[in-house]
């Protein structure tokens, strides 16, 4: 019923559309399209991914609901700077082939980012029609309708060409997405490139990291052929520092430049008493026995065990702290407790995914900080005991700093902790690259070419900025690889005469 | 890259060896070093070996292990010319060789195995090297010769008395411990519960000691985290700040309960195994 008269309505506003009548105000009329999920219940029971994504009617719908506007804010909010006002444009009159080519034009994984991006946080926070209704979540769904076109061609990836030969070798470090972005590009330029990956499994944070329910893995496996079908050549269980250093690849393998995109180092925990306790895990590992080591198979495919946990305190309000306790009620926990120190406004994780994390029955506990957790005579966790927190003044990262209240100590029975309060730097590449300059956190230093202290090797991603999204690690591969091909071109190649 | 599984011998009743392809690793790696290997990219867990032996001529390591569980089991039952999938490193960071004058370096079970290296370069870092092995019985005692060879003096001890002297190790390190000129060094590696007490003993003597760590790990480049042990009252990642430590520092104790963080599904896991060998009937070939 409610699809018949959207389809009428619809074919109204085609009809304005192809008159030329088509007004701001009817577009103003269009509701916001919401994305069909997976039944909220019944998700807590299994991986499949929650967002089902528009039908060709929403699409149609939403992107109608884009005025078009001539100074197209959106796409200073996007950190590749895609043609956003132009990709919607082309949904809206059904030209979808079309708006998929503009979005790869600046972005190699659609499907992903479409799925992944904190599109509040970038080119939906300054959509003009957000504005207009004062309100940031009515704003066009850019997000969403990315994800409509990349899923329409998910079995027909179009292979960007590589351009002619340089006989130049390009080392990329680390297969996540500012690896595969940096890969792709130098590829396109005629480079021979190899990534290097530490894993058995490419992929990066796309695969060990956000969970198969929020993004498919089969969707980043497909995204990964393409650049392999490129003739970029992927080595898998390298780790650069220790299989080989960068010196060697540089000095006796021959590449001319590396990009180092190695990610996340290692797990922050939060200093207080009981966290080695077993029970206590870092979101990092939680989440990478269950993604890539698919230990929700446990027994049934899978050999990487996790525990069977029924109550459990996740620490943080990001991204990963989200994934880790929906991943926890997959696998069975009962009651999910989501402990953040800060109030729900300043929780940087995607307004989707808070939303969904509540409907699957997590307990948000924000203002509220671990004091320590409890061990039974085992060593197992068995309670954690937290203070109550209020907001002082914004600290430096302009937030509200949240100050304990003394005195204000309870206890939470639980049986597993998961701490999911971000990285620091890898030290690896650190201990065993020498003359590349890092600042006091042990984060990579890079120029606006993501060039570091080394002629020929670049950064970008976690290594650089800390903790950082999909998005940014692929602006930072893009930057990367611009910069690395114009080097390429004024270096001579091998053996030419000079 | 697939490793091509070459020579593979069983040297006693649950501890094989094999040489195992990998030519990058086996230039890169160091006394101390360890991989981790995934036999099926697609099921198999990740476990950590300690890297027994290397030859770079021909492209291949050493590895020994135990089989105590499901993926140890399913590595001994593979064949020569047989294929592990993945195998990543060299990890960890290297021992610390030099010359320390008289140096004690205390093997039990398997720990033999990554102990080996170790005593080879700190003989070639002319070190005095008395060498204490201990195994339950005659049966479980690996790489006896290798250690004569290396040793200026050899003890070994099984629990049952069955070889050697029925002591557990660290009561000839306590007495060597005594001797006039104690020792200046303590090299210890075994199950958690003997360097534990090997500890002890040489805490009383203020010799310095190290213990190499087997822990739980998944990645081995400090990402997950899951190895982390209490040091000094402090968090430490035996992956990247490891494997060895001085064992002084370290809470065994903790470590103990984290290694069997597990233990129930590990074991279910192995029983399943086994039944699907037997059902197959893959055990009819041993």
């Amino acid at each position: 019923m409610k699809e018949k008269k959207s389809k009428e309505f619809l074919e109204k506003l085609l009809e304005k559309q192809t008159k030329g009548q088509l007004k701001p105000s009817d577009r103003f009329d269009i509701p916001c399209q919401d994305m069909p999920v997976q039944d909220e219940v019944e998700r807590r029971d299994n991986i499949n991914e929650v967002a089902q994504g528009y039908t060709e009617l929403q699409a149609r719908l939403e992107a109608m609901r884009c005025i078009q506007c001539k100074n197209a804010p959106c796409i200073k909010g996007c950190p590749v700077e895609i043609r956003i006002k132009d990709f919607v444009g082309a949904i809206a009159e059904g030209r979808y082939k079309e708006s998929l080519e503009i979005i790869k034009e600046n972005s190699l994984l659609p499907a992903v980012c479409g799925r992944v991006c904190p599109q509040e946080a970038q080119c939906q926070k300054y959509c003009t029609v957000g504005k207009k209704f004062k309100d940031p979540t009515k704003a066009v769904s850019i997000g969403r309708l990315e994800r409509y076109v990349a899923d329409l061609d998910r079995d027909n990836n179009s292979i960007p060409e590589a351009g002619a030969a340089t006989g130049m070798k390009v080392a990329v470090i680390g297969s996540g997405p500012g690896g595969i972005v940096a890969a792709s590009d130098t590829r396109r330029a005629g480079h021979e490139v190899t990534i290097f990956e530490a894993f058995h499994k490419s992929g990066g944070v796309l695969v060990y990291g956000i969970p198969e329910f929020r993004l498919p893995k089969s969707i980043v496996k497909k995204e990964i052929e393409v650049i392999e079908k490129m003739g970029v050549k992927i080595v898998c269980n390298f780790v650069v520092g220790k299989t080989r250093t960068i010196r060697q690849l540089m000095k006796k393998d021959g590449f001319d430049a590396v990009y180092i995109g190695v990610g996340a180092g290692l797990p922050r925990f939060m200093n207080i008493e009981g966290e080695s306790l077993v029970g206590v895990y870092s979101a990092n590992e939680y989440l990478t026995r269950t993604n890539l080591m698919k230990a929700y198979k446990f027994g049934d495919g899978a050999d990487t065990p996790i525990l069977n946990s029924k109550k459990v305190a996740v620490i943080g309000g990001g991204n990963v702290a989200m994934d880790s306790a929906r991943t926890a009620v997959r696998l069975g926990a009962e009651k999910v407790y989501l402990i953040y120190r800060r109030s729900e406004k300043e929780m940087p994780a995607r307004i989707e995914e808070v939303h969904h994390a509540k409907e699957e029955g997590i307990e948000f506990h924000l203002l509220r900080n671990p004091k320590r957790i409890i061990g039974d005579e085992s060593y197992r966790v068995k309670a954690i005991e937290c203070l109550k927190y209020e907001l002082g003044e914004p600290d430096e990262s302009g937030r509200r700093r949240p100050v304990p209240i003394e005195g204000t100590e309870f206890t939470i029975d639980v049986d597993t902790v998961i701490v999911a309060i971000g990285n620091g730097a890898n030290p690896l590449i650190q201990q065993t690259t020498e003359g590349l300059k890092f600042n006091k956190w042990g984060n990579i230093e890079v120029d606006e070419h993501c060039r570091t202290s080394i002629e020929g090797v670049y950064a970008g991603g976690d290594i650089v900025l800390g903790s950082a999204t999909v998005i940014l690690a692929m602006g930072q591969g893009r930057t990367a690889a611009a910069a690395i091909n114009e080097y390429l071109a004024r270096k001579k190649p091998k053996g030419a005469a000079s | 890259m697939p490793h091509k599984i070459g020579t593979k011998k069983q040297l006693s009743e649950n501890v094989f060896t094999a040489e195992v392809e990998a030519s990058l690793i086996c230039r890169a790696c160091k006394p101390g070093q360890f991989i981790i290997l995934c036999i099926n990219n697609e099921y198999s867990e990740r476990i950590p070996l300690t890297i027994a032996d290397s030859d770079s001529e021909k492209g291949t390591i050493r590895l020994i292990w135990q089989r105590i569980g499901k993926t140890t089991a399913e590595l001994a039952d593979l064949k020569e010319g047989d294929e592990i999938e993945s195998i990543v490193g060299p990890l960890g960071n290297p021992t610390h060789i030099k010359n320390y004058g008289t140096v004690v370096c205390v093997g039990g079970g398997i720990g033999n195995a990554p102990l080996y290296p170790i005593v080879k370069a700190l003989k070639e870092a002319s070190n005095t090297i008395i060498t204490i092995l201990g195994a339950r019985n005659k049966e479980l005692l690996i790489l006896e010769d290798e250690f004569t060879e290396m040793s200026d003096e050899l003890i070994v001890t099984t629990d049952d008395g069955s070889y050697g002297r029925k002591a557990l190790v660290t009561e000839p390190l306590k007495e060597v411990c005594q001797r006039e000129g104690k020792p200046d060094q303590v090299f210890a590696i075994g199950p958690a519960i003997m360097m534990k007490f090997c500890c002890e003993v040489t805490k009383e003597f203020s010799i310095p000691t190290q213990v190499s760590l087997n822990t739980i790990m998944i990645d081995g480049t400090g990402m997950c985290g899951g190895c982390r042990i209490e040091y000094d009252g402090k968090p430490k990642f035996v992956c990247v700040d490891g494997p060895e430590f001085d064992g002084h520092k370290v809470n065994f104790d903790l470590m103990i309960k984290r290694l069997d963080t597990y233990k129930d599904k590990e074991k279910s896991s192995y029983e399943k195994y086994k039944e699907h060998k037997c059902k197959i009937g893959l055990d009819k070939n041993k």
